[in-house]
């Protein structure tokens, strides 16, 4: 009786759980991959078979840009942890109270608007007639005005200014971990400021750099106003082409197989990142 | 003036007694054309309530697609969009003309409309707003550029733009002398078609400052001065107009594409009265002139311009003379396939170098 | 002529408006145990990390092997340091751990991995390099985080309250065993602790500190028999503390009338005190003799008699708290290891006798 009781509670307590695993996760990945192993044959006709997945590798333009994609996001995320560390480190170690508290709040503000408008900020900055070119006429650097708008750099930067604050936030919790006596006694034996980042800070920020590296590598891959506004005519992004098939093609199929495709690439990477630094999931997840 | 304000008093009362009971009409259509001064009138007269979605054509379908036409009481495609996403996903109902009020439509649009939307002898679609696009051109700099191919001209390299769409596709091959709606039927035509226009583009990419994407983005070029012409709708054009005299819409010489937004049911739209409603009370002159006025763009109302402003008039027949108008290249439906097509054409000219 | 291995000269630290080491003056010898022993917030942890080079000293001079350390950064110096809580790197295994400072100058590794299982074995753990730090026992990662140090060979290796850890069975044998690692290494050892009893047995000199001052240096015997201060009296081992005037000073006694009303005799410290200045006696609990009977009259001893408050039982160091029959002042007193008081229980009356040369008594500040 008392074992009933006991399985009933279990079964509501873990039932929203349960609900959005199945509903919001499950169901709908389920429904996407019957769409796209169905393949258009005619008006309303279909059939059943992985042609879509065919198209895709038979179609260049289709892998290159996958390919694309993946690499510049891989780059984005090797900048935002370059850039990052160094300011997660100084908000973590070399600060204190206030001041701690004030950084990263500023680390935060831009994320108060939308990312939209954080876009159209960029496009105002980088703009032909924007902020920066008429910045360097003006101190005589440059004759005339200079477009630093659609382009693969801008896109870069757009994607560094936008998941910079999910690489600090990791970081900045793994660096507040690290004991400083550790770093005083690399100091100690010998140990100067290039071999105790080496052999102590950055093994012991592994978990946050990796968690950190999974999550802005995500967002970067599944971005898609940042490459559409910022890019140039050449800057194609996989996301774009997902949002093409399946609203200016209307082509849901092609569209589904390549939402499955980016989720299976973004998986692969993910799970290459985790061998190489030899960290796994649960550990850096569950910290 | 009289007879109008009687007319209008006779339609609401009218109205206002086949409304027996609110409803709340979710509406699916374009920025602008339905202004909250017109739906507050409406809702005031009518008890019936508007939730507005604006939306683009592509969105418009792929909404309707996702629910099998419902979550919507009544959308605005373009009408050359309806048959082919009427034949491939069955998202829309015919129109029962008995609740419409014919009269307050121009009867040459009305039917014109009608013939390019009917599908298995139903008619899906009434005409609302039409327009064009065609070249938005700052004349100071940029005066030479008379047509879409003008565009990859070397006096103007760098500082043009347009959109990877099918619109560009269509505007290049009339101005490269072909006739592409006249092949729409013929599918090996089209893509010999295709395939030339994909060449001239790929030779213009170098000259292209960017593809544009929204109606802002290409205004923004515009007023900046990084872009001296572009391919856009003649609205923005008249917009820009306003607050630069050198920037104007300029009909194409091989003519500008025009378009027509529609009303169409959606399937399984639950607010079918309230629906006809928002035609009968849209189409009325002085209401259709509220709208050309935020629009920008006229409407298939009878005396529909009547009220409109005398500045868009004027921009409109600067525009536009009477050859302009009628080198016009309405789009016809587009048959189901034709968006693949032209899909993967604009892919290549997108990837290439 | 024999350089000491660390000296300091005339050392001080200011941190804002506060000064943590004040005028600090030593050397430590080579190859001795060298103990600051001072209370939390004394000013011994700035000391150390001055010497081990974290901070910079506001004034004076501090000098390793007689060369100057000023402005040498620590990875500099030729001083090591195990750190309050061992600071073992987590993320490498022990052999790495010992083989970091090697590694960080430059040596082969064939040469580091030799090197590196010697230190372990002379610290008494052949063969544990391949081990993870979380697989150790803490007397274990005691000894590895000096063999992290020595395996660098330094000409000091400093303590920071390494101790303070561990559980006390664990921390008495740790005591023993560190001072035999400092014989065995023959390295001079500078340790700082807020435990007497560490100091006392592992030193070869003791520095009490207090408020960022020396207050005394000298051999554990010296510091506990002879404390120079009233504070060194007190803080190190246990002592009856009395407050009074001196009444009368004659052929070196005092005599004191405390607050309480007793009267003591107490030989006149080397210092002298007159009569009527305020006076801090401080009595050791092992000095006072206890004797169930009176004892045969003795003019030079002070005398008492008082009734158990409590007993006290620990072992060896087992001691009775007891009221003063006439002044009402409590005295802890030592219980003798002879079995002769074994059935002492509360309520008892017992006597109490202690020459006057076996208490201190230092001046107190007029209140």
């Amino acid at each position: 009786m008392r074992s009933d009781h006991q399985k009933l509670g279990f079964y509501l307590l873990i039932a929203p759980l349960l609900l959005w695993l199945v509903l919001l996760i499950l169901l709908p990945h389920l429904g996407l991959f019957i769409v796209s192993i169905s393949e258009k044959v005619g008006v309303r006709e279909y059939e059943t078979g992985f042609g879509n997945y065919a198209a895709f590798f038979s179609e260049p333009l289709y892998w290159r840009t996958f390919a694309r994609t993946a690499i510049m996001s891989i780059l984005a995320t090797a900048l935002t942890l370059i850039l990052g560390f160094p300011i997660a480190y100084y908000i973590a170690k070399l600060t204190r109270g206030r001041t701690k508290t004030t950084l990263f709040m500023m680390c935060l503000i831009p994320f108060w608007v939308s990312e939209l408008v954080r876009t159209f900020g960029w496009m105002i900055l980088l703009r032909e007639t924007g902020v920066f070119s008429q910045t360097l006429q003006y101190l005589g650097l440059t004759a005339g005005p200079i477009e630093f708008l659609y382009n693969d750099a801008a896109i870069m930067v757009g994607l560094v200014y936008t998941s910079i604050l999910f690489m600090i936030v990791p970081l900045v919790t793994t660096l507040d971990s690290l004991d400083d006596s550790l770093v005083e006694a690399g100091y100690d034996l010998g140990g100067n400021g290039y071999s105790i980042l080496r052999e102590i800070v950055i093994p012991h920020a592994m978990p946050g750099i990796v968690s950190g590296c999974i999550v802005v590598f995500m967002l970067s891959l599944g971005n898609y106003l940042t490459p559409i506004l910022l890019g140039g005519k050449d800057s194609l992004w996989f996301t774009g082409m997902i949002y093409s098939q399946f609203i200016t093609r209307f082509n849901w199929e092609l569209g589904s197989a390549f939402g499955f495709l980016l989720l299976a690439l973004s998986s692969a990477v993910v799970f290459i990142g985790l061998k190489l630094s030899r960290q796994s999931l649960s550990e850096t997840m569950g910290r | 003036m009289k007879i109008t304000t009687l007319s209008t008093v006779i339609a609401v009362s009218t109205l206002a007694m086949s409304a027996a009971q609110a409803e709340t009409l979710r509406l699916l259509t374009w920025g602008g054309y339905a202004p909250e001064e017109v739906i507050a009138k409406f809702e005031a007269e009518t008890g019936h309530t508007v939730e507005v979605t604006t939306s683009n054509n592509e969105e418009m379908i792929a909404k309707l697609r996702a629910t099998n036409g419902g979550g919507f009481d009544l959308a605005q495609p373009s009408q050359d969009r309806i048959t082919s996403a009427q034949e491939e996903f069955g998202i829309y109902k015919p129109i029962d003309m008995s609740k419409v009020n014919a009269d307050l439509f121009i009867p040459s649009m009305l039917a014109a409309t009608a013939g390019n939307t009917t599908f298995d002898g139903e008619v899906y679609g009434l005409p609302h707003v039409w327009g064009t696009s065609g070249l938005v051109v700052n004349t100071a700099e940029a005066g030479d550029v008379k047509d879409y191919t003008d565009l990859c001209g070397d006096a103007v390299a760098g500082k043009v733009s347009y959109r990877l769409k099918r619109p560009t596709l269509i505007g290049f091959a009339y101005a490269m002398g072909m006739d592409p709606f006249a092949a729409y039927a013929d599918k090996d035509a089209y893509q010999g078609i295709l395939d030339k226009v994909e060449a001239e583009l790929i030779a213009c990419k170098a000259n292209v400052k960017t593809y544009w994407g929204g109606g802002d983005e290409i205004k923004n070029l515009l007023r900046s001065g990084e872009v001296v012409a572009s391919m856009a709708w003649d609205t923005g054009g008249w917009q820009l107009n306003a607050d630069n005299p050198d920037i104007t819409f300029v009909a194409p010489k091989a003519g500008a594409l025009g378009w027509i937004d529609t009303f169409v049911l959606p399937a399984r739209g639950r607010a079918d009265e309230a629906a006809y409603a928002w035609i009968n009370f849209v189409m009325q002159p002085e209401i259709a002139a509220m709208i050309t006025n935020t629009a920008g763009n006229f409407t298939a109302a009878v005396d529909g311009d009547a009220g409109v402003s005398a500045d868009l008039k004027a921009r409109y027949q600067a525009s536009f003379d009477q050859a302009a108008i009628d080198n016009i290249k309405w789009y016809p439906p587009v048959p189901a396939g034709l968006e693949a097509m032209e899909g993967a054409t604009l892919d290549r000219i997108n990837a290439s170098n | 002529m024999n350089t000491p291995d660390l000296e300091c000269r005339d050392l001080v630290k200011d941190f804002d408006d506060f000064r943590a080491v004040d005028h600090v003056s030593f050397d430590v010898p080579q190859g001795s145990f060298f103990s600051i022993l001072g209370p939390s917030g004394c000013g011994k942890t700035t000391l150390l990390r001055m010497i081990a080079g974290f901070q910079e000293p506001s004034a004076g001079d501090l000098l390793i092997k007689g060369r100057s350390m000023v402005g040498v950064p620590p990875n500099k110096r030729p001083v090591s340091m195990v750190f309050q809580h061992l600071a073992l790197f987590p993320t490498m295994n022990i052999g790495d751990n010992v083989g970091f400072g090697l590694r960080q100058r430059g040596v082969g590794r064939s040469e580091i991995k030799d090197r590196m299982e010697q230190v372990l074995a002379r610290v008494g753990l052949p063969g544990v390099s391949g081990r993870r730090v979380d697989q150790l026992s803490g007397g274990q990662k005691q000894r590895v985080a000096i063999a992290r140090c020595m395996v660098l060979e330094p000409d000091v290796l400093l303590l920071d309250e390494p101790l303070g850890a561990l559980d006390l069975k664990l921390r008495e044998h740790m005591k023993i065993e560190l001072k035999s690692l400092q014989a065995e290494f023959n390295t001079t050892f500078v340790y700082i602790t807020h435990d007497q009893s560490e100091a006392l047995v592992m030193s070869d000199n003791i520095a009490v500190m207090n408020h960022g001052r020396f207050e005394q240096i000298g051999s554990p015997h010296d510091v506990y028999y002879n404390p120079a201060t009233a504070f060194v009296a007190g803080f190190v081992g246990e002592a009856n503390r009395f407050e009074g005037r001196v009444v009368e000073a004659s052929d070196g006694i005092l005599s004191v009338e405390t607050t309480g009303g007793a009267r003591l005799r107490v030989t006149v410290p080397e210092n002298g005190l007159a009569s009527g200045q305020r006076v801090q006696v401080y009595l050791r609990p092992e000095a006072i003799a206890l004797s169930k009977s009176a004892p045969a009259a003795d003019p030079n001893a002070n005398d008492g008699q008082g009734i158990v408050e409590s007993v006290l039982f620990n072992g060896a160091n087992s001691m009775v708290i007891l009221r003063d029959a006439t002044s009402g002042a409590t005295l802890s007193v030592t219980l003798p290891q002879t079995g002769a008081f074994a059935g002492l229980s509360k309520g008892d009356t017992v006597f109490t006798r202690w020459t006057a040369d076996q208490a201190r008594s230092y001046p107190l500040a007029e209140a």
